[in-house]
């Protein structure tokens, strides 16, 4: 395992470094001069060189390719214009938030897609199955900003029953956190729900159909038994391997989610990143999803030689 | 009974033409039926908005400000007096248009660079290969936030945004495809009696792997209208005065308790379209699965 860990960090390298090329080269191909952005209205000359100088921008571009790619590798991603905070203490004040919401809405889609494709496997082409499908393929169509907005509209303002908006610290207050995320989470999970409960229908129909669960029948095993023990488990590899993958649908979703419920997350900070022009952690933003997605790939690589016997040797 | 007495139904099915095959299979699955009509129809829409008898989308009635819907409003008014039909109608051409063109844009450079890595193999594969997992790392969403963000807020941007996000998915489909009608016989033999390289890609390569590019291409259209309106529901996309479905859900959402309506039917319509595709995306894919045959 830890050789095939090796290999796979080693396979990642080129594949970061081509990450930091593009968020680089984002900023210096497309149209519009940051520094115009910084320098204010005045965009004063004098304020505009020192600026130029500051950020090494009178350098050749593969020069401040590489003090930028050296200065990230040792955590420094640069200032926000904003707040004049480093860009990566930013992201990890606004990370845990995003977390929270991403875990809950998780866990949300798992109790809704796993039971939902199972069911729709094990009725496969009766009306179960059917509503199901209807069911998953509505949660991928609708979009989230939209159903939270429907749900604010119902459960918040004619119900009265969950907060519309704020955000409260796990730390400060756990039971009214877990509340005022609940219908964030819920709106966030839904479009999981509908992906994982595809999944787990396509894996559970391969699965029910094979011998093993042929013969746990013939044992006369009852049916919850074989479902459960012989069937899930099995289709459960691939549906853990897709559930890591979805990490970063999780983090896109997390960006209109927050912006609608007003959590203080990592998706509302790339917003007012991009409103406030604050290229330098839109830059740092995209880099650390790329990062990330990339480890989150190799770990579900791992989860899926861990959880299956016949990868390993391969 | 004999092998022969079993053959007739596999042979019937077989022999008839595959663009038959694919049409009475493509017809007789009723969500692909439904999801048909649902694109048709906002695409009549769409098609239609400049001469349909409504109201001027962006004229202002400073009488009839957040009115419920009504026989001379149907959908009701907006914040400002405009009357919502008429938005919504002209909503309809900047979804379509934008989920439309950014695909296009997607499948244009997309395809040629998945073709060429599944073709050339070696270097250049591993080259367009490493930029396109570069690409797929970073989620969909961020990625166009982040190019709309720095080419500016325009539906054209989003439009380019979004088609350069969407970019890698189809390098990738194209690469696999290509890949694997290369191993196909028909491939070897017209390298045999020497079939150029543009006129194998053209006319054995493309023809081969377009069923599943045609099958992505309708499923990321509903993906890039979800898109659109989120860009633009950031403020990111269509600007105002000029209508789009995303743009009027991010005004309607300060005025939820007072003028519901104004979020009710530009979501339900983004829904709509964008279940519509997906519908037509699952039965297209179903139709021209060979495995189904």
């Amino acid at each position: 395992m830890l050789a095939f860990l090796g290999r796979r960090f080693l396979i990642a390298i080129p594949t970061i470094i081509l990450i930091s090329i593009f968020v680089f080269g984002m900023q210096k191909l497309l149209p519009g001069d940051p520094v115009l952005a910084m320098a204010g209205e005045e965009r004063d000359p004098e304020v505009i060189a020192f600026l130029r100088e500051k950020y090494h921008l009178n350098d050749p571009i593969t020069v401040q390719y590489f003090s930028w790619i050296s200065n990230a590798f040792r955590g420094d991603l640069g200032i926000s214009l904003r707040t004049n905070q480093p860009v990566l203490e930013l992201i990890g004040q606004k990370l845990p938030v995003t977390i929270q919401l991403a875990t809950m809405a998780l866990v949300i889609a798992l109790f809704i897609g796993i039971p939902a494709g199972v069911l729709s496997a094990y009725k496969k082409g009766t009306w179960v199955d059917w509503l199901a499908n209807i069911i998953a393929l509505s949660g991928l169509s609708i979009p989230n900003f939209w159903l939270g907005i429907m749900l604010i509209l119902l459960v918040s303002v004619n119900l009265g029953w969950l907060p519309a908006s704020g955000y409260r610290p796990l730390t400060e207050d756990f039971w009214l956190s877990i509340k005022t995320m609940l219908m964030p989470a819920f709106v966030l999970g839904t479009g999981l729900a509908a992906s994982l409960m595809r999944h787990t229908r396509s894996a559970m129909l391969g699965v029910l159909r094979s011998d093993y669960v042929r013969t746990a029948r013939a044992k006369g095993m009852s049916e919850g038994t074989v479902l459960v023990n012989h069937a899930l488990r099995n289709a459960m590899v691939p549906i853990v391997t897709v559930t890591t993958l979805l990490f970063g649908e999780l983090l896109a979703g997390a960006v209109l989610t927050e912006q609608i419920f007003t959590i203080p997350g990592f998706g509302k900070l790339v917003v007012d990143a991009v409103f406030n022009r604050d290229y330098a952690v839109v830059q740092g933003i995209v880099l650390c999803t790329g990062v990330a997605f990339i480890f989150m790939n190799i770990l579900a690589d791992a989860t899926y030689r861990v959880l299956n016997p016949r990868m390993r040797d391969k | 009974m004999t092998a022969t007495a079993e053959l007739p139904v596999k042979l019937d099915a077989v022999a008839a033409k595959p663009q038959s095959r694919f049409r009475k299979k493509l017809t007789s699955s009723r969500p692909a039926f439904f999801g048909g009509i649902l694109v048709l129809f906002f695409v009549v829409v769409a098609l239609l908005a400049p001469i349909l008898p409504i109201a001027d989308p962006i004229a202002t009635d400073w009488l009839a400000v957040r009115k419920p819907p009504t026989s001379a409003h149907p959908f009701g008014t907006d914040e400002i007096g405009r009357d919502m039909l008429s938005r919504m109608i002209w909503g309809a051409r900047a979804s379509l248009l934008a989920g439309v063109i950014s695909v296009a844009i997607a499948v244009l450079l997309g395809v040629p660079f998945g073709v060429l890595a599944g073709y050339c193999r070696g270097l250049t594969d591993n080259v367009i290969s490493r930029f396109t997992e570069a690409l797929l790392a970073v989620p969909f969403l961020i990625l166009a936030i982040a190019l709309a963000a720095f080419m500016g807020p325009s539906l054209r941007n989003v439009m380019i945004a979004i088609g350069l996000s969407a970019m890698p998915l189809f390098i990738r489909i194209a690469r696999g495809q290509t890949m694997a009608v290369m191993t196909e016989d028909y491939i070897e033999s017209a390298r045999a009696i020497g079939i150029g390289h543009g006129a194998m890609v053209w006319r054995y390569i493309l023809p081969n792997i377009f069923p599943p590019i045609l099958i992505q291409a309708t499923l990321t259209i509903a993906t890039a209208i979800i898109a659109e309106a989120s860009l633009s529901f950031l403020g990111l996309g269509q600007q105002p005065p000029a209508p789009s479905w995303g743009s009027m859900l991010n005004t309607a959402k300060n005025f939820l308790e007072q003028a519901p309506w104004m979020a009710l039917y530009p979501g339900a319509s983004i829904f709509l379209v964008v279940l519509g595709f997906n519908l037509l995306g699952d039965g297209l894919r179903d139709a021209l699965d060979p495995r189904e045959i």
